[in-house]
């Protein structure tokens, strides 16, 4: 009996050496995917760039009917999975998901990665900032607080919403620089991501906050905060009574955090066609839809030289707003 | 209200929920009780698994899981002396010094039952305090949070057995430890020589692992093998847990209360539950000098502790969506996946699945008990096991569990390098758990000064200017005044009577 457990066992490692070995050839040599496809998400488990991962990963396999497995390369703040990802032989069987902060890390001297490290081939998400006050806060339209700004010393408000030289900082730099503030007429209080700075702007500890609406939405919900704007082009539909900055106050400026899918460079082109393609059908998924409606995180679809586009733009940006903040190295 | 509690029940008496309950809580016992694997990597793995999973289904899986892996986290501490979470190593030394005096079913016993009063408690305080506690969490700032954290510091010098200018000193070289990465309030790098692996710092887990199994692997290798715990039966495992209840509920409740607070309170877990917890109790005990030698009394009151903040950590996440510990974090993308949003609404519209948590809560703390003997008796054969089987299994664990944190290499080089670290700790005597503690106070220690001070223009009178800041405040300088007082009468004492006989 355990001779023939070993003799099976021989013969089915055979048969899967085999089947790697089939599966190594070329990947252009056959239809692409032949093989499991892996999927590098710079952050942890359990938290919204990782569940965006996962179900793009699993509507991916649902079409292209091979594996894509999820794997998070999380440390450094996540230089160490954005470089993973971008180290990553091109053939298609690794790619990953990219966040707003490979966009920023390169102004800092962190990191070399910038965009033009990868091969862009869809965005799917996007959330502004909005502009938060506390519901004991005496303004109530985002004009109001911005005159009050205005006629305050620099350094009199106090914002937060996460780390300092994190997106949420650099979003109201850019918002300063949009009235034509100093970068630092707002002072900036460092925290742990968006919820702490909500609680702490419930408490009283602080003036405004520049997170998005979803990370807000709970605590604006039990009547402990307001939102006054978003910077956005649009309204977002889930809270149509938040006006646009440029509704509001005339002032055309946006961003947000963002998150796409892309692979190292230099990646084939007909794999990424054909990966931008089946990107395309998972973006106009019921289940895609309904998945980021439930988070409450904004969907906007780029092909691939759309993202390109956004990601250079979104560079170009962050580069004059962190040069502003003194934060930049470059 | 009767409707609602109907409804809750029939939500989760479907198949679905009762094989995802049962198997979610075998789980959380397995991982938590392999020393490396922690309750919040049990719970992080399980994401993917709920998105085929119905909402309450869904939830189930994170509640059981948590809350068995945080009990579970005591089984390796008391047998081997390698807590298997942070939560568990206040009271590590303890259980195991109860193992070697051969009372390890006395200390595990105590461990589930204290962890499934407290798990009880803390669902309890969910139910009918949420509100009211919801408030409480909302009123602390950063200057609160700077004293809350002062405070946990504090522990150090109660919980350890060496001198306590050795617990002070491992405790400022897990501050350093702290210091390391770029997530600073600065936002600047700072000790990571240009290693991009020390970015994000040195996370809590892999130190303790490192310090707590490796050195422990390490001095197994150097001393000769102990003399065996004799051979017997292990006994009864809930005998005499409810004397323990009648004798220590004074502690049980103050454990439980403590716990819930604690709990409440974002940022502030299980963890540093434990420690308060268990210092308090060495603070406030009769017999204070019985602890560290294998005395139940600590463990009586961390145990209900740490568990009674996992339920009531949920508050928060619930009605604001702000996680109470980072397993709550997780807890709340699972929400908002399932259109559970967090938010008073969900109390009111969706009343019956907050009903059906609140139920899993309870369902899950009481299948603790039986679940948590079967594995404690499985378990207990480890302390028949040769320990040159044993150490290179511990070993492998943690070098898996540290490498799947996040699937990188840098979490096992950090493991080996606090193994050493601790190995030498240990040789000369300084607690390796006061240097874990610095390692998870020091960066809210650090967070709430600096951001406190930007906030107020660099005075530092709101710190003792807020209602609640000041109390804190003020228990934590009397925390710091009075053993240097009470040192300067016992001499003023013993010098007083002194010159009589001599005259």
């Amino acid at each position: 009996m355990p001779k023939i457990t070993r003799r099976a066992f021989a013969a089915s490692s055979a048969a899967a050496a085999a089947f790697a070995a089939l599966g190594s050839r070329p990947a252009l040599a056959q239809a692409y995917p032949a093989r499991p496809v892996t999927v590098i998400v710079p952050w942890g488990a359990g938290g919204g760039t990782d569940a965006t991962a996962r179900i793009v990963a699993a509507l991916l396999e649902k079409d292209l009917g091979q594996p894509f497995n999820v794997i998070n390369r999380t440390g450094g703040s996540g230089v160490v999975g954005h470089s993973a990802i971008a180290s990553a032989t091109p053939d298609g069987y690794t790619i990953g998901m990219l966040t707003v902060e490979i966009s920023m890390m390169h102004w800092q001297g962190l990191t070399e990665l910038a965009p033009k490290s990868y091969t862009p081939l869809a965005l799917m998400n996007e959330d502004p900032p909005g502009i938060q006050v506390g519901s004991a806060s005496p303004y109530k339209t985002v004009k109001e607080l911005a005159d009050a700004i205005k006629a305050a010393p620099v350094g009199k408000f106090k914002a937060s919403g996460t780390g300092q030289g994190g997106i949420w900082h650099l979003a109201l730099v850019g918002w300063m620089q949009a009235m034509g503030l100093p970068a630092n007429q707002v002072a900036w209080v460092p925290s742990n991501g968006a919820a702490p700075a909500m609680q702490d702007l419930a408490a009283g500890g602080l003036d405004l906050t520049t997170c998005s609406v979803p990370e807000a939405r709970a605590i604006i919900e039990a009547g402990k905060a307001r939102s006054l704007a978003i910077m956005a082009p649009a309204r977002n539909p889930a809270f149509p009574n938040v006006p646009t900055l440029k509704e509001a106050m005339a002032i055309d400026y946006s961003t947000g955090a963002w998150r796409g899918i892309a692979g190292p460079k230099g990646l084939p082109a007909d794999v990424a066609t054909r990966l931008t393609a089946s990107l395309k059908k998972v973006y106009d998924s019921p289940e895609f839809k309904d998945f980021m409606g439930n988070r409450g995180f904004g969907t906007v679809w780029g092909d691939a030289a759309q993202f390109a586009a956004f990601m250079d733009k979104g560079d170009a940006q962050m580069g004059v707003a962190m040069k502003a903040a003194g934060l930049s190295k470059a | 209200m009767l409707n609602t509690l109907m409804d809750a029940f029939a939500l989760i008496s479907t198949w679905e929920v009762v094989i995802a309950l049962l198997a979610a809580s075998v789980y959380g016992l397995v991982i938590g009780s392999l020393p490396g694997l922690s309750a919040t990597m049990a719970t992080a793995l399980l994401v993917p698994v709920t998105f085929y999973l119905s909402p309450i289904a869904a939830i189930a899986t994170i509640v059981a899981a948590s809350t068995m892996a945080i009990f579970a986290g005591d089984i390796p501490g008391a047998l081997l002396r390698i807590p298997g979470t942070p939560a568990s190593a206040a009271y590590a030394d303890e259980a195991y010094a109860m193992t070697r005096k051969g009372e390890a079913e006395l200390a595990l016993g105590a461990g589930v039952w204290f962890s499934a009063v407290g798990g009880i408690a803390g669902t309890l305080s969910l139910m009918i305090l949420a509100p009211p506690l919801a408030e409480v969490a909302l009123s602390f700032s950063t200057f609160e949070y700077f004293w809350l954290a002062f405070l946990g510091l504090m522990c150090a010098t109660l919980v350890a057995r060496s001198s306590p200018v050795k617990a002070i000193a491992a405790m400022f070289i897990g501050l350093l430890v702290a210091c390391v990465g770029i997530e600073n309030p600065g936002g600047v790098p700072r000790f990571t020589f240009g290693l991009t692996d020390l970015f994000g710092g040195i996370e809590p887990i892999p130190a303790l692992v490192g310090v707590f199994a490796v050195a422990q692997v390490m001095r197994a290798m150097l001393t000769p093998e102990p003399p065996p715990i004799p051979r017997r039966k292990f006994g009864s495992i809930l005998a005499g847990q409810w004397n323990l209840t009648k004798k220590y509920n004074v502690q049980m409740t103050r454990g439980n209360i403590i716990g819930i607070i604690i709990g409440v309170l974002p940022g502030a877990g299980a963890d540093m539950a434990a420690w308060v917890s268990y210092a308090m109790s060495k603070r406030f005990s009769k017999e204070p000098e019985k602890f560290g030698t294998g005395h139940v009394e600590g463990l009586v009151e961390a145990g209900a502790s740490n568990n009674a903040s996992i339920a009531s950590g949920w508050v928060p996440s619930l009605l604001f969506g702000i996680p109470g510990d980072t397993i709550a974090a997780i807890a709340i993308g699972v929400l908002y996946m399932k259109g559970l949003n967090p938010g008073p609404t969900l109390f009111t519209e969706k009343a019956s699945s907050m009903y059906a948590i609140y139920l899993m809560f309870i369902i899950a703390n009481l299948l603790m008990i039986p679940l948590g003997i079967v594995m404690i008796r499985l378990a207990s054969h480890v302390l028949r096991a040769p320990r040159s089987s044993i150490m290179p299994v511990i070993m492998l664990c943690c070098a898996v569990g540290s490498f799947a944190i996040g699937n990188n290499m840098f979490g096992v080089v950090t493991v080996a390098t606090f193994g050493i670290i601790g190995y030498v700790m240990e040789e000369n005597g300084y607690p390796v758990a006061a240097m874990v503690l610095g390692i998870v106070m020091g960066t809210m220690v650090e967070q709430a000064f600096v951001t406190s001070l930007i906030k107020s223009d660099g005075s530092i009178l709101p710190f003792f200017e807020r209602p609640i800041s000041a109390i804190l405040a003020a228990m934590a300088m009397g925390a710091v005044i009075w053993p240097v007082l009470l040192w300067l009468w016992q001499r003023l004492k013993r010098k007083s009577p002194a010159p009589k006989p001599a005259g």
